[in-house]
């Protein structure tokens, strides 16, 4: 009986220690938002000076690296579940996945110094100027890639973010794939189609759940990743509709400042910041979540 | 251009594209850990492990913060597993079909992908705003805070694994409910549970954030648990973005063994793990 209630003890433990996060979130942001109110959600203003803080350019640049990283890393990491159940020799599928795999092991703050140092220099001389030559005559894009290449900012951010996420829509949308009943592929290759026709309309509608399922759990990955970001972002508290230009995010802000933070207000406001960023992550972690529930109990 | 050339013609080129993905994918793996050796295989040396943390200018190493990484690493692994290892064995053994264990599962897999700078203001919060400084204690209780769902899950899916006739015919023989999970489950799925904990050393080997504001550092060499200590990622952040050329080194050669230290790590797991299976 003993052993029985230790272990149920420790069950509920976990559940303590999510609502302790809740809680103590909500209790030290408190005092930023008796101060600002609603105001600090669409207030842009970062001022430790004054006392005056919003959270918008923070959460605008959250959203913008993640979008980035999105875009990039969900065409990428399907492409490399095709690749890996469709086309790799069997003897090669174990090697590939474990090596793309390997690539969610690294620490975050290696991709950290390594996108300060090594990717960063390599943007500035090459993509950046590339595209600001392109897109500088078009009306609307011109103003998207504006601004001298510094190297780091938004869009490095976003491609480092599209990195580290890759191997999770990867390897969660080659395991959907790979649940797929071989008869119903067997029976789109006998009527004829060709390998892409197959993806497309037996492997994709058949998976999509468990697909959508992975992306929000990148997607959660990218919104909360820290050090990675914090070395690359900038860290400028400013919105500018131009990705070439630095930025920040929550969780760069949070990590610059906190230790430096002095007086109530601004603790509280970094605090009142991680509040934001966990209550959207739950969001996305527990939509995904259910997702991938769903499409488990149709498998197993 | 008649149909079936079309058809052929998108099939090669999404396929080409799905190769070029992966060979991105492997290429960029390739190219990380070769930027790490070209950056800090030339420095490293016995001087990495047998001395301080240097002053800007002076020749040193890393030994404060390496030592401290493996206190705080203990440390929550010593904290967290017994938590995790018991929780998991709730979920598969005593609660299978019971309502906590649902909602346990699912919160469980959301704090094992919320943001880990969530759980260093938590641990500021309830440990070092109270204590009023800095602890490798509070530290330490972050780190096992990343430790616990990690271990929860891994214990909760090996245990499951395991054929509901091994359990019976352990009963069959008298053995009451904690011993057949201690003296059968536990032995079988073994493999599998530390599978779980060399994961969650790797994952925590390479935690930053939730240390910045909870062990925060410390340039003298400290194993006082009490005060700010010093830990290799925090030693490497702070050091990458110092202007300084030979703190710049360090970091470098630091990073270089975190990383391979996380994938030896991964790869033992993942070989455990099949051996495992395969047995």
């Amino acid at each position: 009986m003993l052993f029985h209630h230790s272990t149920r003890a420790a069950a509920i433990l976990v559940l303590i220690i999510l609502s302790g996060v809740i809680i103590a979130l909500i209790q030290g942001s408190l005092p930023a938002l008796q101060a600002f109110g609603f105001n600090f959600l669409i207030e842009e203003r970062w001022n430790p000076v004054t006392e005056r803080f919003g959270a918008l350019a923070p959460i605008y640049g959250t959203l913008v690296t993640s979008l980035i990283a999105m875009l990039i890393a969900v065409p990428l990491g399907l492409l490399i579940a095709l690749f890996l159940t469709e086309l790799c020799p069997p003897w090669l599928r174990r090697p590939i996945g474990v090596a793309i795999e390997l690539l969610a092991g690294i620490p975050s703050i290696i991709y950290g110094i390594w996108g300060l140092f090594a990717f960063a220099p390599f943007l500035q001389r090459t993509l950046q100027p590339f595209l600001i030559d392109i897109f500088g005559s078009i009306p609307v894009l011109s103003s998207v890639f504006e601004g001298p290449p510094y190297g780091i900012g938004m869009l490095t951010a976003g491609l480092i973010l599209a990195v580290m996420v890759l191997p999770f829509v990867a390897s969660i949308s080659r395991d959907v794939f790979e649940a797929v009943p071989p008869v119903l592929k067997e029976a789109a290759y006998g009527v004829g189609c060709t390998t892409w026709e197959v993806v497309r309309n037996v492997v994709l509608p058949y998976a999509r759940v468990g697909v959508i399922g992975g992306v929000m759990l990148g997607l959660g990955r990218a919104l909360g990743e820290t050090m990675a970001v914090t070395f690359v972002i900038g860290n400028a508290h400013r919105i500018s509709a131009s990705i070439l230009a630095p930025g920040t995010t929550i969780s760069a802000t949070i990590a610059n400042e906190f230790t430096e933070a002095v007086g109530d207000i601004y603790t509280s406001a970094l605090i009142a910041l991680g509040l934001i960023l966990f209550a959207i992550t739950f969001i996305v972690l527990a939509a995904a979540r259910l997702m991938l529930m769903r499409i488990e109990r149709r498998v197993g | 251009m008649n149909l079936y050339s079309r058809r052929r013609l998108r099939n090669r080129v999404v396929l080409l594209l799905s190769v070029g993905a992966t060979v991105i994918g492997l290429g960029w793996l390739v190219l990380i850990l070769g930027t790490l050796v070209y950056q800090g295989l030339s420095g490293l040396s016995l001087a990495v492990f047998t001395e301080m943390t240097p002053p800007p200018g002076a020749d040193g190493g890393l030994l404060n913060p390496i030592i401290g990484s493996l206190m705080l690493t203990i440390l929550a692994v010593a904290i967290g597993t017994p938590i995790g290892i018991m929780a998991g064995t709730y979920m598969a053994e005593y609660g299978k079909y019971a309502k906590l264990t649902v909602v346990v599962r699912f919160i469980n897999d959301i704090l094992l992908s919320a943001p880990s700078i969530v759980v260093g203001l938590f641990v500021y919060e309830i440990l070092v705003a109270p204590m009023g400084h800095f602890s490798g204690w509070a530290g330490a209780v972050a780190l096992a805070l990343i430790v616990i769902p990690v271990v929860v899950r891994t214990t909760e899916d090996m245990l499951l694994l395991l054929p509901k006739e091994l359990r019976e015919s352990a009963t069959s023989l008298g053995l009451p409910r904690a011993y057949v999970i201690r003296f059968v489950s536990y032995r079988a799925a073994r493999a599998g549970i530390i599978t779980g904990v060399l994961l969650a050393i790797a994952r925590i080997s390479g935690e930053t954030a939730p240390l910045l504001f909870t062990a925060l550092n410390n340039q003298f060499f400290s194993t006082n648990l009490n005060a700010p200590i010093s830990s290799l990622p925090v030693v490497i952040f702070q050091f990458a973005l110092s202007p300084y050329a030979d703190w710049q080194k360090l970091a470098w050669i630091g990073a270089l063994i975190i990383t391979f230290a996380v994938l030896a790590l991964s790869i033992t797991a993942r070989a455990l793990s099949a051996s495992g299976k395969s047995s």
